[in-house]
């Protein structure tokens, strides 16, 4: 006999509001919901809800709730619930346990433990709304010096550069992992907004070529979709070495995702398993690593800024250094609490470090050796809101990833169930009735407005600093203090306590 | 004249937009109430099967045969908008015979039954399309 438990979610329904329109029926892909016609009345099987609030939100008389049931083995604080239930279901399936999206541990943020710094007094905040701020910013390798022809007027060869018009990107998502609709929202968001986003591993879909200048081509262990016209397709290609929520492993696509258009985009077999190495299996060394910048940049007739992004692990700084002598143009790190599409729920909630430490300590090893100017920076693994943005700005960083909010954007709930498929609000989903429960029009409209609000909230931050740049904020610590921290995790930071 | 236009791609057929005609027309103030345990007699329908879904409608056409149909006046065109008088039909559904959209119904009085655009009840624009939650219907100059 199986090892059984209480459904982890109940399904809460008010009788007195629920008019059985079966809205909840129909929008459910995990048929939690269903309707008995000798009663006339809806009834649900618990069982299967992943509580990702679909039918709550559609539910045109609010009848409905999902709650965390509160049927619990008896209180044990070192053999929690979930430690036992993922026992229990280990026991059923002798599986490895699989879980979506990023690390959802108690681990610290050390966003909220950092606090941003006003003018007062001595030096003028500036208003945004009165006096110009920029927020652009380039990536790409910075000279060390100026350099002037035999006139005195400046030479302006400069490494290939993106340019963005805010410090944020969306990072990559591959079209297999999320759906066509979200990637054309992502597409034409970035477009509008003047930014990038993502092609992750999966390639690029014919139809989203033409919004090249805002997507960045990734090749990844497994290389899928890569041929020289994606590589110059994008505005930068991005080398794939790690990914923050599965550090050291490579990824599983299942073949029930590979339909027809994604099979082509990634030019493997339709229905196939589409499995991404752990390693690249031509890269063992920073030399390796290099072989292959050079291989990008001949492809894309060094035109492009190459992106190697790596996982925040142990001595990130020395691997980052590595990278930045590699001839990459940009170093992106993904910090522990990044999210995914699907991995080892160990390997998500266990390996890694937080982007904060990753950051820092990159940023600071980069500056003492006297390559910052080599590379760019940028950081991803939940960034959470404008003020993340900021700090993560102030602390080195050159820009930052954003996907897990993007997501949130497009509808997402952060139910943790992306690697079943069945996403209720078709973004993780291939199943083409999901799929077209996002409608690109809509999604591209609210990731618009969620940039568009950060930028704005981002300028309000600088302003009150007195600052009407981000190129002024970059790497400026001194407008930053902590709360609540150690003296090591400080040092690692390298800001001052908050009243120091 | 902005009248209701259906997105058949991004309709999911979740209905939504049956009960929230139904209840705009209801006259009364909570959804619940207005339509829990009650057969509902919604003025725009959703048709369809697994692979695609629309929802239909009156077109508010320009030359409506319904309006000619009428054996008794009840249909008029007011502003654009083809309108019923609820008061003279008679049910004798010449309107439902002749309109080539299927957008007419027999109501809840046994009367014809149409899309007036929510402009005359509490909503004051179609109730479908603000509850539409993927935009697949649309309510716009075209």
């Amino acid at each position: 006999m199986a090892l059984l438990f209480y459904p982890e979610f109940e399904v809460i329904r008010n009788e007195n509001r629920c008019i059985a329109c079966r809205v909840c029926e129909r929008q459910c892909a995990n048929e939690v919901h269903s309707f008995d016609s000798q009663t006339g009345r809806m009834i649900a099987d618990e069982t299967k809800c992943v509580n990702c609030q679909r039918c709550v939100s559609l539910c045109p008389t609010r009848a409905l709730k999902i709650v965390k049931s509160n049927c619990n083995f008896k209180e044990n604080a070192n053999w929690q619930d979930d430690t036992i239930k993922e026992i229990y279901k280990q026991a059923n399936s002798g599986g490895v346990l699989l879980s979506s999206m990023g690390n959802p541990k108690p681990f610290p943020v050390y966003w909220d433990k950092i606090l941003i710094n006003a003018s007062q007094v001595t030096n003028p905040s500036i208003d945004p709304l009165r006096e110009p701020m920029e927020t652009k910013v380039f990536l790409g390798k910075k000279p060390n010096h100026i350099e002037r022809d035999k006139d005195g007027k400046l030479k302006f060869d400069l490494s290939p550069q993106l340019e963005l018009s805010m410090p944020i990107m969306f990072s990559a998502m591959s079209y297999g992992s999320i759906s066509y609709n979200a990637h054309k929202s992502l597409a034409t968001a970035a477009e509008e907004l003047g930014i990038c986003y993502n092609t992750g591993e999966g390639g690029l879909h014919e139809d989203f070529y033409v919004y090249g200048k805002n997507t960045i081509v990734q090749v990844a262990s497994g290389r899928f979709g890569v041929h020289e016209d994606y590589l110059k397709a994008g505005a930068a290609v991005e080398i794939k070495m790690g990914q923050g929520a599965k550090p050291g492993i490579g990824g599983h696509l299942p073949g029930a995702k590979i339909v027809a258009d994604v099979s082509r985009t990634r030019m493997i077999p339709e229905g196939s398993d589409a499995i991404s190495p752990a390693p690249h299996h031509d890269i063992y060394s920073i030399e390796d690593l290099r072989q292959l910048v050079y291989s990008l940049k001949e492809a894309t007739e060094y035109k492009k800024p190459i992106i190697v992004k790596v996982a925040a692990v142990h001595n990130i700084a020395a691997i980052a250094s590595g990278i930045a002598r590699s001839g990459a143009d940009i170093i992106a790190i993904d910090g522990f609490r990044g999210g995914t599409g699907a991995a080892p729920t160990r390997i998500r909630d266990n390996v890694g470090i937080p982007v904060e430490l990753a950051l820092a300590a990159v940023d600071k090893r980069l500056r003492d050796e006297g390559i910052r100017n080599n590379v760019s920076l940028v950081v991803g693994g939940s960034i959470r809101s404008a003020s993340d943005v900021v700090k993560a700005i102030a602390l080195g960083a050159d820009a930052c990833y954003i996907a897990t909010a993007a997501l949130l954007a497009l509808g997402c709930h952060l139910c943790r169930t992306c690697q079943s498929g069945k996403c209720n609000w078709g973004i993780a989903t291939q199943k083409p009735e999901l799929v077209k429960r996002l409608n690109p029009e809509i999604g591209k409209k609210h990731l618009v407005n969620l940039m568009t609000a950060w930028r704005h909230e981002i300028k309000e931050l600088m302003g009150g600093m007195g600052i009407n740049s981000i190129e002024a904020l970059k790497g400026n610590r001194l407008m930053l203090r902590g709360i609540g921290m150690t003296e090591k995790e400080l040092e690692i930071l390298g800001i001052s306590h908050a009243g120091e | 004249m902005k009248r209701i236009f259906v997105n058949e791609e991004w309709c999911l057929g979740c209905h939504l937009c049956e009960y929230n005609c139904a209840f705009a027309n209801s006259g009364m103030k909570n959804m619940a109430l207005a339509l829990k345990g009650k057969k509902i007699f919604p003025k725009i329908h959703v048709y369809g099967n697994d692979k695609i879904n629309f929802a239909v409608s009156c077109r508010h056409c320009e030359d409506p045969l319904c309006v000619k149909a009428c054996i008794s006046g009840a249909l008029h065109i007011k502003d654009g908008r083809v309108c019923i008088d609820k008061t003279k039909c008679v049910g004798c559904y010449s309107c439902i015979m002749v309109c080539p959209y299927g957008s007419l119904s027999v109501g809840e009085t046994g009367v014809a039954s149409k899309c007036e655009l929510c402009l005359d009840n509490a909503c004051g624009s179609p109730a479908c399309v603000k509850g539409c939650p993927n935009n697949a219907i649309v309510y716009e100059e075209r």
